[in-house]
């Protein structure tokens, strides 16, 4: 008699379990294993529909391509021409120009927007060289930050969950909150922080800000769509309609930092030192 | 066809219609989730015992929840409604001759107002626990409530949609 309830408790107590560690540790090997059998259905499922936005993508890398080539040396002329153009013949670049992130593309294969949790799940994993901590990002704007890498497919919190925070700045005067999301409306999200000194107008861009470790500075969130007052308080919070479309998340690239190690390690020991 | 695969055959169907067509269905309110996957565990079939009901609906769960990443979320509620259905069936129907003699509840073996009675419970049940978790990690009152409120209606309306398209057969055990 008291079996049955034993099992009961026995199962609840698991599924709390596996949820509440769902955020923090996944070394489990079953997880490992569940994932990448859900990775196959979903890229088998967006094999068929990826047809279906091939009209929408187009155009975004249209737009894209447009904004990149419009940033070409080529279409800049040298203010002086009487001087003369040297090329500089050393090995070493003497200004010390160095790399600090870098691209790889990668396949959206599944992603919600209903849930109050959603995540992406991208088609390219620890073998094809990603890392947890890097940046997710669309054609159009920011997307997420990876949070959990398998062998073939990752996972990436997207700036559609309640615990995902990003940090922003307004384009105009620099001014950086952090990017939140209240769980209502897919298309907007919350941009909070902002002193009120600062002036913000309906339309203006949001970017990511300098401080961030995963994202590179100056990439497009949003748009101010609302300016929300309250007068008790010292800050605005803004709410901001995305860039980025996160109905139609095709492909993608990741964004990997490389003194993303270094400058998070500095970050979490400045914290415990204030403590 | 067998009880065992029919069952197989519709958990695959569940899940794929809940993850690939109701979970992509841009949403029209942050109230208004459309769940129809623990349908599943309220057309199992009488005969299953107590335990296996839970380790089943244990399995619906965790399933649906690595689709959405969320490990546990959806695993909870759905055992809760399994170990709450064998309990509610009994006060519900006369035990005796339907269970003998139906293979699974419907809305011919139980009749019209304990079937409703049975499926608006379980809905409300599992939305409520659903909802609740999700309460306790983000916290918003008038969330919790319209959120029970809203999936539960558009759950029923989902479930009264199925059972009129996919009419089951109330089929008679046979004593053969």
């Amino acid at each position: 008699m008291y079996f049955t309830f034993i099992c009961f408790l026995v199962l609840q107590v698991l599924s709390i379990i596996l949820l509440s560690n769902s955020s923090k540790s996944h070394e489990a090997f079953f997880a490992s294993a569940a994932n990448e059998v859900i990775g196959r259905i979903n890229s088998r499922y967006t094999d068929f529909t990826s047809y279906f936005t091939l009209k929408e993508i187009n155009r975004q890398l249209v737009e894209e391509n447009n904004r990149l080539k419009n940033e070409l040396k080529a279409d800049f002329q040298s203010p002086d021409s009487s001087k003369k153009m040297v090329v500089d013949s050393t090995l070493k670049d003497p200004s010390h120009h160095f790399r600090k992130f870098t691209y790889l593309p990668a396949k959206v294969v599944g992603n919600t927007v209903s849930s109050q949790t959603n995540y992406i799940i991208l088609e390219r994993g620890a073998k094809q060289g990603v890392k947890k901590g890097m940046s997710v990002i669309g054609p159009e704007g920011i997307v997420g930050v990876v949070i959990e890498v398998f062998d073939n497919y990752s996972k990436a919190m997207s700036l559609l969950n309640r615990n995902s925070k990003v940090s922003a700045m307004l384009k105009n005067d620099n001014v950086s909150g952090s990017i939140e999301w209240d769980g209502a409306d897919p298309s907007y999200l919350t941009l909070k922080n902002i002193p009120k000194s600062s002036k913000v107008a309906k339309g203006d861009s949001v970017v990511t800000s300098s401080y961030s470790a995963n994202f590179p500075s100056n990439l497009l969130i949003g748009t101010i769509a609302a300016v929300g007052a309250d007068p008790a308080a010292n800050f605005y919070t803004l709410k901001i309609k995305t860039a980025t479309n996160f109905f139609s998340l095709q492909y993608v690239y990741l964004v990997e930092n490389v003194f993303y190690t270094e400058q998070t390690k500095l970050e979490s020991t400045q914290q415990k030192f204030n403590e | 066809m067998s009880s065992l695969l029919k069952n197989i055959i519709r958990f695959i169907l569940f899940i794929l219609v809940q993850v690939f067509v109701l979970d992509k269905v841009p949403p029209l309110h942050q109230f208004i989730v459309p769940y129809l996957y623990f349908l599943f565990i309220i057309w199992l079939p009488f005969n299953i015992g107590r335990v296996w009901l839970m380790i089943i609906g244990f399995l619906l769960g965790i399933t649906l929840d690595y689709f959405t990443g969320t490990p546990g979320l959806h695993a909870a509620p759905c055992v809760l409604i399994a170990f709450m259905r064998p309990f509610l069936l009994s006060l519900l129907i006369p035990q005796e001759t339907t269970e003998q003699s139906y293979a699974e509840p419907s809305v011919k073996s139980m009749g019209g107002a304990p079937y409703s009675l049975y499926v608006v419970l379980l809905t409300f049940v599992h939305h409520f626990y659903l909802v609740l978790i999700e309460w306790l990690e983000f916290g918003n009152f008038t969330y919790f409530i319209g959120k029970v409120l809203g999936t539960t209606l558009i759950s029923l309306l989902l479930i009264f949609i199925t059972e009129l398209l996919f009419f089951r057969k109330a089929k008679f055990r046979s004593n053969a």
